[in-house]
């Protein structure tokens, strides 16, 4: 589809060739910019880029029009080489009003694209957004190409014939744009003409409005010759295969219903709605004939009981939130710790701490997964590097959460939630398999008896004639499960609970290392810093530095090898979106002087900031 | 649970002896919660469920330790969150009958909210309120049924908290099933229970139940033997109200506010009484009943309220149904590769 698609797309300006470009389209919140930025991302992985975003909007649903809390921006990156971040700088800004001009010229590259409404660029917008000269006359932008637009009195003109009030026709302003940037960055509309038809094929008129805008900013690029020349991302070299495109959100409720279906039992989803975990229950909710039950709680802590209790019953038992519902969920984690039941906690971390920062993304819970409960209580931890890396991370949770009867994070983040790239379609049968052998013999059975190589205790579910028993948050007697408080059996128990973790180790896989096994820097990261850290050490790589990188997809317990990969280098420098948290575990554990670089900005690291902090140590 | 229990289906005759564990129970001695118990395990065998499909989930106190001597599935859980946890596996596997064990303290002050939703959503829950209007295992202070001015240990001077009403709190809450009995009437508690176990939705059972060791005594003022056919009130559907040791008491409805007659004086027939009706859509006259208390009114005990209504689990169950009915099962090739794909060579 794409090949004939591009030629038909020429014209008569020259096409330069790049190999990679950063657009980022900031608005107002209403102004459909995440809509815009997602049309543009689909329709450059269909034709073959490779893509990573960054959506980035305001906490606030509808802040003030025009205000600076308002503006909603939605960044991506397509290249025609394998890229792995949403890029530093965008090499052109498309600026809806004057806030988001504000709010976003300072990430501009310098001789950067800047696009501009000047329809909102009046005296009353201008105020809002603080400046008290309009930018657009006052020589301020010189430094960029601006390209000044009436986008908004365009889109009206072009919709003179529709039906529709003028309020909804003002509002298909964002396809106009996205019309302007197709032709520029020589994009086919087809993809985005069919998603207008499945979206609005209910409103015909709403479908027909937004596909004249689009249209119609298309051609007045072309018509008009706006921009002096136009440009061509070639297809990247991707890895042969299937793929979609997928935000971390998707892959990971897709992640959990297909581990359901490899466990053979029926996933239960708890959760109260927060941001920016909500879209997992959205999506989990569509899937009901998968059997998926999703269960709206009254608050987070009801959303784990419910979860515990449906994995109590034999159920995949998840509960999804961010950081202030895992500090809710703190007891009932203990609880699902004590009682020895799978579990799996998705925390989508943000910023904060309390509210914080909620659509913003952060690392910041790594401590609190480990050791935000009362007492002694251990748990597996796994974090996914990539939206799509999100399906694996949650099949991997569900494996281990099952087969070691204990709760499991899975610590995701918003840069990850939100943010999307292609993603290889996994063949189903190179998926683990997950044997759930529930209890059903009486004969020898007692609730905490243990499997010699996990030290897991039985599955036995209501219902199964015989295995009658109580469970509960009281510390048990080793094997027989009942009450007790013996100084003894505690000490035991709790080194138990502790071991049992840790055994996880032997069904995680070693660490790998990207570049050289051994040399003078090692980059140690988890989570979705993955993008950042990897582009920036195949930059310092290219340039012949002895820099590697290792990703830990699973936080507690560490794979077994990761002692000896750190041995081997001089300095491990560990960049985190916290104030070194993991570098914490890694001091303490393996008593390195691990190296801390950590940002709390509310955003992901810039690859330039990686590469100076690594250049400090070569 | 290894020497009993081999049940392998219903048609078994289970006898009261089969729903008692090796545990020894713990409660102090002369606890109201001891004659619950020995109701609850009278109760089982004659509801005919096999003993594998029944659970017990409690929260924290006193009452909460129930699941350990009930020879059932149980779980003993965390303060206050024992209606979400049973929520979880009565959704999980709709063919248990769950019963959630809690007390004053547990349902109404730090689970007010999860006993409030549970009720609203109407799962299928068995729910016993152990309410002594006292907090019995952190030793003694007052709870939120703690009547206004009571001396205890939280609240040497009196309590300044005004007490809350379980049933109130539950017919607002919309529960499909509201019943009240009390620990020294084995009899009439039995009945409930049975009651309780074969309604379908939301269900809850008050117990006035004595802790006689730090509130000792607070309900007898009206149900010690020899008051209490003057002081209480038996509701028993489609009967009027009579009450009292010659059966001549009546409560009639003056506008919305409940009064006591002599049936006999002042021309007052039966004819004038209010006749009990349980099934009334809507929860006023209940609700009005409900707010009877000692030493104004007659305390009434028996069933408040029982309607009928789908369940959540029937409706989420139902809800599977349709999806798959309408979309066919869930097939995992077409959930991964949905949405717009492409393939690179």
């Amino acid at each position: 589809m794409s090949a004939t698609t591009l030629e038909e797309t020429v014209t008569k300006l020259p096409i330069e060739e790049l190999e990679a470009v950063t657009i980022r389209f900031a608005g107002d919140s209403g102004d459909g910019m995440q809509v815009t930025g997602g049309q543009f991302t689909a329709t450059s992985a269909v034709i073959g880029n490779d893509i990573s975003t960054l959506p980035d909007f305001p906490a606030e649903i509808r802040a003030p029009a025009g205000s600076l809390p308002g503006v909603s921006g939605y960044q991506l990156n397509f290249s025609s080489r394998d890229i792995h971040t949403p890029g530093d700088e965008p090499n052109v800004l498309v600026a809806m009003n004057p806030a988001a001009l504000k709010v976003n010229i300072k990430d501009l590259e310098p001789g950067g694209i800047l696009v501009l409404n000047t329809d909102e660029f009046n005296d009353g917008n201008l105020k809002k957004a603080g400046y008290t000269a309009n930018p657009i006359d006052d020589g301020s932008l010189s430094g960029y190409r601006v390209f000044k637009l009436p986008i908004t009195s365009l889109t009206l003109k072009a919709l003179e014939n529709s039906s529709m009030p003028f309020k909804q026709r003002e509002r298909c302003k964002n396809f106009y744009a996205l019309g302007l940037m197709y032709w520029l960055y020589d994009r086919p509309m087809e993809p985005t003409l069919k998603w207008i038809d499945d979206k609005f094929g209910a409103k015909p008129e709403v479908a027909e409005a937004n596909v004249m805008a689009l249209k119609a900013g298309y051609n007045y690029a072309d018509t008009m010759e706006l921009f002096t020349s136009h440009y061509h991302v070639g297809k990247a070299q991707i890895k042969p295969g299937k793929y979609r495109n997928i935000t971390g959100n998707e892959a990971t409720a897709i992640g959990f219903i297909t581990a359901s279906q490899l466990a053979g039992r029926p996933l239960f989803y708890g959760s109260y709605p927060i941001t920016p975990a909500s879209d997992i229950l959205h999506e989990l909710s569509k899937h009901k004939n998968f059997g998926v039950k999703t269960f709206q709680a009254e608050d987070e802590i009801a959303a784990i009981g419910a979860a515990i209790g449906a994995s109590f019953a034999g159920h995949i038992g998840l509960t999804g939130t961010s950081g202030p519902g895992v500090a809710l969920k703190s007891e009932a984690i203990g609880l699902a710790v004590m009682t020895e039941l799978p579990l799996i906690i998705i925390d989508v971390q943000r910023g904060g701490p309390s509210t914080g920062l909620p659509t913003k993304t952060e690392q910041a819970d790594l401590l609190q997964a480990m050791f935000g409960r009362n007492s002694e209580s251990p748990v597996g931890i796994v974090a996914p590097a990539t939206p799509g890396d999100c399906f694996k991370m949650a099949v991997e949770a569900v494996r281990l959460a099952t087969k070691y009867m204990a709760p499991v994070f899975f610590l995701s983040d918003g840069y990850l939630g939100n943010g999307s790239e292609p993603w290889e379609i996994p063949s189903l049968d190179s998926l683990p398999e997950m044997k759930i052998n529930f209890r059903t013999e009486v004969e020898g059975f007692f609730p905490y008896m243990r499997d010699e190589k996990t030290l897991a205790r039985p599955w036995a579910i209501p219902g199964t004639p015989g295995l009658e028993h109580r469970i509960g948050g009281i510390e048990k007697k080793h094997i027989t499960g009942n009450v007790n408080y013996e100084p003894d059996n505690h000490d035991f128990m709790v080194r138990l609970r502790a071991e049992k973790i840790q055994r996880m180790q032997q069904d995680i896989p070693p660490l790998e290392v990207f570049g050289a096994p051994e040399g003078k820097v090692l980059v140690l990261g988890w989570g979705s810093t993955y993008g950042a850290i990897t582009t920036a050490v195949e930059q310092m790589r290219e340039r012949g530095h002895a820099v590697s990188s290792a990703h830990l997809r699973y936080l507690n317990p560490f794979p077994s090898n990761l002692g000896d990969v750190l041995k081997r280098f001089e300095t491990v420098i560990i960049p985190e979106l916290n104030l070194g948290q993991l570098c914490m575990l890694i001091r303490a554990q393996f008593l390195i002087d691990a190296v801390s670089f950590s940002q709390v900005k509310g955003k992901p690291f810039k690859v330039s900031a990686l590469v100076n902090k690594i250049k400090e140590y070569l | 649970m290894s020497e009993n229990g081999h049940t392998t289906n219903g048609a078994v005759k289970l006898t009261r002896k089969d729903f008692q564990t090796d545990q020894e129970v713990r409660w102090c001695p002369g606890c109201g919660d001891y004659s619950i118990l020995a109701q609850v395990q009278k109760v089982m065998p004659e509801l005919g469920i096999p003993k594998e499909k029944i659970v017990f989930i409690s929260g924290i106190g006193c009452s909460s330790r129930f699941p350990y001597y009930m020879n059932t599935y149980g779980f003993h859980t965390i303060h206050g969150r024992a209606p979400a946890f049973a929520t979880g596996v009565k959704v999980a596997n709709p063919d248990l009958q769950v019963w959630v064990i809690t007390g004053d303290g547990d349902a109404l002050s730090i689970g007010g909210n999860h006993f409030m939703h549970a009720l609203r959503r109407n799962v299928d829950l068995k729910i016993i309120l152990f309410n002594n209007r006292i907090y019995g295992l952190t030793k003694g202070q007052y709870s939120p049924t703690s009547e206004l001015g009571k001396r205890n240990k939280s609240a040497p001077m009196g309590t300044i908290d005004y007490p809350i009403n379980p049933l109130s709190l539950a017919f607002a809450a919309e529960a499909t099933f509201v019943g009240r009995s009390m620990d020294v009437d084995p009899k009439h508690l039995a009945t409930m229970i049975e009651r309780l176990a074969a309604h379908k939705g939301s269900g809850f059972l008050e117990v006035y139940q004595n802790c006689n060791i730090f509130n000792d005594g607070t309900f007898k003022n009206f149900n010690e033997r020899e008051v209490k056919e003057d002081r209480m009130i038996q509701l028993e559907h489609g009967k009027p109200l009579i009450f009292g040791k010659n059966k001549n008491k009546g409560i009639r409805l003056n506008g919305v506010t409940p009064e006591i007659v002599t049936v006999g004086e002042n021309g007052v027939t039966v004819d004038d009484l209010l006749v009990h009706n349980e099934n009334a859509r809507e929860p006023n006259l209940p609700y009005i009943l409900g707010r009877m208390q000692f030493p104004e009114y007659p305390v009434p005990v028996g069933v408040f309220r029982a309607i009928e209504r789908p369940t959540y689990e029937q409706m989420l169950v139902g809800q599977i149904s349709t999806a798959v009915e309408t979309k066919g099962a869930g097939s995992l090739e077409k959930l991964i590769n949905s949405g717009e794909t492409w393939v690179i060579n």
